[in-house]
């Protein structure tokens, strides 16, 4: 009984409108910034390392290169600071943990397309 | 009105703020209680209330319990505990309290039973240090002196031991309450609070806080 209780609280803070979305895809996310009063939203495009189940504490890891410098962002799925993720392009992997990709850069981290 | 309840806790979880941020919460299914027994200066010496809360059956309760209870004639419970109020005139035998007692950001002690650990050494229970566990030496997890010589040739009352840890009355101080559901009767509690799942929990309007 107790468990069905909070999977109801789990349900009220889910997001049903996140895609769907692999380890391998690349994608968009669309991140709200707060700076002082204002909102705006910033992209963080990039490839998803790992995706963590949980429930409502899901995360995913996107990494992406910026200025020759590897950067990684840990995503809470169901946060309500995301404002949306856009999938620009389906990976096909033969893994969960892409954390190979953190030893390569250029044409070695390149990762095939998913028909 | 009295900003204390007895209840239920069902697990953790967490939950977003405003703000975005992740809070870790505790669900607990407070009340509903029901007020039991009214006590009077002039009769028990203190003012308070006795709450219930919960369900027993009648065959499980003992004979004064059942007198005591079929007085307020509102079934029998799993646990009584006592709140003192200052002012008792509000309140009357059979009165149900609900968790809207509490608000928003009210800040709450919580008592429960933690979990029995059974007979723990030192190490885990005072978290003591280990010894090496290569070199020839054999005190890994043995506690070490316990005091000083001839004088004053005895061990120092309260010296931390190996013993009973958990299985305790433990209160954590000054949680935040996150949530109220009134109409599935839970609360939402910032952080941990002490016991298993589906332990009794007290539930009370800190001290800690003016």
């Amino acid at each position: 009984m107790g468990f069905n209780m909070i999977q109801n609280i789990e349900r009220d803070f889910m997001r049903v409108d996140i895609p769907a979305f692999r380890p391998g895809d690349t994608v968009k996310v669309h991140v709200k910034i707060r700076e002082g009063d204002k909102e705006r939203i910033q992209v963080f495009e990039g490839v998803v390392i790992r995706c963590n189940r949980g429930g409502i504490g899901a995360t995913f890891t996107v990494r992406k290169m910026s200025y020759g410098v590897g950067v990684e962002r840990i995503f809470p799925y169901h946060s309500p600071q995301i404002d949306r993720v856009e999938v620009v392009r389906r990976g096909r992997v033969r893994r969960s943990r892409l954390y190979y990709l953190r030893d390569r850069v250029g044409k070695a981290a390149r990762i095939k397309e998913r028909r | 009105m009295v900003k204390a309840l007895i209840g239920r806790k069902l697990g953790m979880t967490q939950v977003f703020a405003d703000d975005g941020s992740v809070v870790p919460v505790t669900v607990i299914q407070a009340g509903p209680c029901v007020v039991t027994q009214v006590k009077v200066p002039e009769r028990d010496g203190y003012s308070a209330l006795q709450l219930g809360f919960g369900t027993k059956s009648e065959k499980k309760v003992n004979r004064p319990m059942k007198g005591h209870l079929d007085k307020v004639g509102k079934g029998y419970f799993q646990a009584l505990r006592e709140v003192r109020v200052d002012n008792v005139d509000e309140f009357e035998m059979g009165q149900v309290i609900g968790t809207d007692v509490f608000e928003i950001g009210d800040r709450v002690d919580v008592t429960g039973i933690s979990k029995g650990k059974g007979f723990a050494g030192t190490i885990k229970r005072w978290g003591f240090s280990r010894g090496p566990e290569t070199h020839g030496c054999k005190n890994i997890r043995e506690p070490g002196s316990t005091g000083c010589a001839t004088f004053p040739g005895r061990v120092i009352k309260g010296k931390k031991m190996a013993g009973q840890k958990g299985n305790k009355r433990v209160t954590t101080l000054n949680l935040k309450i996150v949530d109220v559901r009134p109409e599935e009767n839970l609360l939402l509690i910032k952080g941990a609070v002490p016991g298993a799942k589906n332990g009794l929990v007290f539930i009370r309007k800190t001290n800690r806080v003016k």
